[in-house]
């Protein structure tokens, strides 16, 4: 791409009006430990359940590392199948770094059912992992993960992280590198922003639509509209898609195809 | 007043100083091809345009007209391409009214490669120029800085590497019509599913002595928009407002002509636009 920041020299040489900086930037090589995987996560709870999907491209640059690098993890399973997990993790950003914090997050939770004897609570696994990222807060994992389960009442809880631990739950999240495509259409379409109901009243009367949980059934179609789309306009987003459902059954995992281009 | 407006410089340059970024442009990170055959040349294009990592264009048009045998395949800044192109094709035609032959591809080729070298790489416009003239069949490649390449089988962009690994596997040097179609729009796939820059559709064109030339736009197209499983239509009054202007035709004509035109959308004056459903 052409452009003046390949001159650097270049300002140096006009007169501006404004002081410029005049020390000689020494050129320094130094390692950086970060890559960005691309990809994108996205997350929706209901009454019932909890959904946590992402593609499955590993990327870098203009490259594809692979078409099948699942960002979506069982933790606390019985076994390496994951089978007897309740708590699902998803992990996007750097995939390193990713794998890293599974496996600990991982570790944790079959290390607190042994010394315990029951299974940890997924509000308590979330505030776990919000102290194991923050406990790396200048050499953060570099992802952006989010933990879904049901809380103690049965309901599906959904919680999303910033690379350094701060936490919130939600009832939906996109996050990763089509974010910034899917979260508005999760926000009219989850929450009914900026929908109203036709004819409720006039002007600011006009009465918002109300945002309730959604069947699993219309949450399922939503996730796949919602990659698909992202497939569209996002060039690291593509191959597969992976959704795991949460429900009192247990996690159920499916793929379906998303384009390869 | 030819060239190119440099009024803005100035002021660009003490913006980009103080931290103002500069303004992206959208690159076509692309495959493009080209190959020979025994009677004409093929040359091919992916049909993605990208700014970052956002898809721009899903279905644009990178095979450009210079003159009615030759054609030239663009990578790098879109519009460089799109004006660079152009300028030549219509130097190209000035030329060959002048001369009152036809124009050669060799022409073309170094009146590009003076006018980008002149640049040095500033116009970021790589090059597969082909065609037939009255000495033959040519292909080159012409890059950014000015140098130029001539040969059998070519490819550019940012998927090169992609399509050259089809080339390099499965070109033979006695190729027809029908093989070089075929070898170009598979070295252009291996960059739509291999190289993230590209993507989307096929476009070839086929340039044959006393043949007509023909642009296949879209000669392949393996990369179909999946179906939206739910309907997002919202339903009227869906959307908030606190006041309404209504302004009639009536009220239009006291400031410009109004004409009313069929309701029926075939004779609608322009191009058609391509739409998602």
């Amino acid at each position: 791409m052409t452009s003046l920041m390949d001159h650097p020299s270049r300002g140096e040489t006009i007169g501006y009006s404004f002081s410029q900086p005049t020390a000689a930037p020494v050129k320094e090589h130094s390692f950086y430990p970060y890559t960005d995987n691309g990809g994108s996560t996205l997350g929706i709870t209901g009454s019932d359940f909890a959904i946590l999907a992402g593609d499955t491209r590993s990327t870098s640059g203009y490259n594809i590392n692979s078409r099948m690098v699942p960002k979506v993890f069982k933790i606390g399973g019985d076994d390496e199948t994951g089978e007897g997990a309740h708590i699902l993790l998803s992990v996007v950003g750097f995939a390193a770094d990713g794998n890293a914090l599974k496996e600990r997050l991982d570790t944790v939770v079959k290390m607190y059912k042994y010394q315990h004897g029951k299974s940890m609570s997924v509000g308590a696994c979330a505030q776990r992992l919000s102290t194991i990222l923050y406990q790396k807060r200048f050499f953060p994992y570099y992802v952006h993960a989010i933990l879904a389960g049901l809380d103690e009442e049965g309901k599906g809880a959904l919680y999303s992280y910033d690379p350094v631990g701060s936490y919130e739950r939600e009832q939906c999240r996109a996050a990763g590198a089509a974010s910034s495509l899917i979260m508005p259409f999760l926000d009219n379409q989850v929450n009914f922003k900026n929908q109203y109901i036709p004819g409720s009243g006039e002007g600011h009367a006009l009465e918002p639509k109300k945002a309730e949980p959604l069947p699993q059934e219309t949450v399922k179609q939503l996730v796949r509209d919602a990659f698909t789309s992202a497939v569209e306009r996002h060039i690291e987003v593509g191959d597969h898609l992976q959704v795991m459902i949460i429900t009192k059954d247990g996690v159920e995992e499916v793929y379906h195809p998303l384009k390869k281009d | 007043m030819p060239g190119f407006d440099f009024s803005n410089y100035n002021r660009n340059a003490a913006l980009h100083a103080r931290g103002v970024p500069m303004p992206k442009a959208t690159s076509t990170g692309t495959t493009i091809v080209g190959c020979i055959y025994d009677k004409g040349v093929v040359i091919a294009a992916d049909t993605r345009a990208t700014s970052g990592p956002i898809v721009a264009d899903k279905n644009c048009e990178k095979l450009h007209y210079i003159a009615p045998k030759i054609w030239c395949a663009g990578a790098g800044t879109a519009a460089d391409t799109e004006f660079t192109t152009a300028l030549i094709s219509s130097n190209v035609e000035l030329h060959s009214l002048s001369t009152g032959r036809d124009p050669r591809v060799i022409t073309c080729m170094t009146m590009l490669k003076q006018h980008l070298f002149r640049y040095q790489g500033h116009i970021g416009a790589y090059l597969v120029v082909a065609g037939v003239d009255p000495t033959g069949t040519s292909l080159y490649t012409v890059h950014a800085h000015g140098s130029t390449d001539k040969l059998p089988y070519v490819t550019m962009g940012s998927g090169s590497l992609a399509a050259m690994s089809v080339f390099e596997s499965m070109w033979q040097p006695d190729l027809d019509r029908e093989g070089a179609i075929a070898l170009c729009s598979e070295a252009i796939k291996a960059g739509i599913f291999n190289d993230l820059g590209s993507g989307s559709n096929v476009d070839v064109c086929v340039i044959e002595k006393d043949q007509p030339t023909q642009l296949l736009r879209n000669y392949m197209k393996p990369n179909e928009r999946g179906h939206k499983e739910r309907n997002y239509r919202f339903p009227r009054g869906t959307t908030a407002w606190l006041n309404q202007k209504v302004i009639s035709k009536e009220d239009m004509k006291k400031y410009v002509t109004v004409e009313t035109l069929s309701g029926d959308p075939s004779l609608a004056a322009g191009e058609k636009m391509e739409v998602d459903t």
